[in-house]
């Protein structure tokens, strides 16, 4: 549907662009990190191709590949009707030295999008006007959605109650117990004396 | 109106008073005089509001009056997940209520974290402050929560503090003899269902290029 939109690029950026292909109608392009803002920029100002609306942005962990994230843009043009995702790989093994350029000047609208696959993934967007955290608190350390952040670490901003202060284990109930966890039952109020 | 079969003298009362203890009658009267801060989450606060509408009225219990700031209320309804960002906030609402103060676990994310089992979720509110009465349930039914207010009642009458678990009404678990386990049978199902042999010899004759 939108090949006519993967031809122009490969027309005008030639070798940066990586890998084209398209299934069920929706068209990649991968694209070289560090022609990322220019095709961003093409894309949006050519008359022919208009994509006005950033739809998403995220980043997928690939641990066995080198760069190991990829930044996935999708972008749709309202008067054209017509969309696009776009790809780039970056960071190393270690996904260290995952930078991209930022495209909030060309849509504003990309600001916490560029935010949240910071936050979430840990790519670094060069440029962006106030790149913090989005969802999780400035005190959390990592970056959830790498493969390598262990699934049952969690950082509570409050300091959790012990045991001893509270006086009963915390631990999760057994489900279905004989009693679920209550020591007393509602027959055991005591009866008034007038019987 | 039926006929009055027996009759029942209290002596104290043709006196104009009756005797009890000071704190059990300041629980009876708490008891019933319960106001709530509703601090909803998520979508466990829709059973939340099918509770306090008509259907389910909460306010038979005594517990309909919302209060909207803590410093008024005794009742904290902790009602759907709890973020770890939004831990901080929970405790400091704990905290500017007066005493006495109950706090319900409203549903499984408030309980114990429920499936969120991972790095957003505080696993149980009773990690950051102490909870009275668990409601389990994804959502629970009002008829369990209604359950856990009365126990609430309960504890509050006769001034227990240790937290309460609404139970199950009924419990899977303890009926396993009464499930019915569905096998495939070993008989032939041409056997029972003799259509089928026909319909077989037709599209066998079918393929065989329709003759004979």
């Amino acid at each position: 549907m939108s090949q006519a939109v993967l031809d122009k690029l490969k027309e005008r950026f030639g070798t940066a662009i990586l890998e084209t292909s398209s299934s069920f109608g929706d068209e990649t392009a991968v694209v070289e990190p560090s022609q990322w803002k220019s095709v961003c920029t093409f894309l949006r100002e050519d008359p022919a191709l208009d994509f006005d609306m950033p739809v998403d942005l995220c980043a997928v962990d690939y641990p066995n590949r080198a760069p190991r994230l990829e930044v996935v843009m999708h972008l749709y043009s309202v008067p054209l009707r017509h969309r696009i995702r776009l790809k780039a790989r970056v960071g190393d093994e270690d996904a260290n030295g995952a930078e991209l350029d930022s495209v909030t000047a060309i849509w504003p609208g990309m600001n916490w999008l560029e935010r949240e696959t910071w936050d979430m993934s840990g790519v670094r967007f060069r440029g962006h006007p106030d790149l913090r955290r989005i969802l999780m608190y400035p005190e959390f350390e990592g970056h959830p959605l790498q493969r390598t952040y262990p699934a049952d670490r969690t950082q509570p901003l409050v300091a959790y109650r012990t045991e001893g202060e509270a006086g009963m284990p915390l631990g999760k109930l057994e489900p279905f117990g004989p009693d679920e966890g209550m020591p007393f039952g509602r027959d055991a109020l005591p009866r008034s004396e007038e019987s | 109106m039926g006929d009055v079969t027996h009759s029942m003298t209290l002596d104290a009362s043709e006196q104009g008073f009756a005797t009890t203890r000071v704190d059990a009658l300041l629980g009876w009267a708490r008891k019933y005089s319960l106001f709530s801060y509703p601090f909803v989450t998520a979508c466990c606060g829709m059973e939340f509001m099918a509770l306090t509408s008509p259907r389910f009225d909460v306010a038979r219990f005594g517990a309909e009056a919302p209060r909207f700031s803590p410093r008024q209320a005794d009742l904290l309804w902790v009602v759907g997940t709890i973020s770890q960002r939004q831990g901080p906030v929970l405790k400091r609402i704990y905290e500017q209520m007066m005493e006495p103060k109950w706090v319900f676990a409203f549903g499984t994310c408030a309980s114990s974290g429920g499936f969120y089992d991972n790095y957003t979720t505080v696993p149980g509110i009773d990690k950051i402050i102490p909870v009275d009465v668990y409601i389990p349930g994804c959502p629970p039914r009002p008829e369990g929560v209604l359950d856990g207010l009365m126990l609430l009642q309960d504890k509050i009458a006769r001034n227990e503090r240790r937290p309460g678990v609404v139970k199950p009404r009924f419990d899977p678990a303890h009926s396993a003899d009464n499930l019915v386990h569905l096998r495939r049978s070993a008989r032939d199902p041409r056997d029972l269902v003799p259509e089928l042999k026909k319909e077989e010899a037709e599209a066998e004759r079918i393929a065989n290029g329709g003759t004979s």
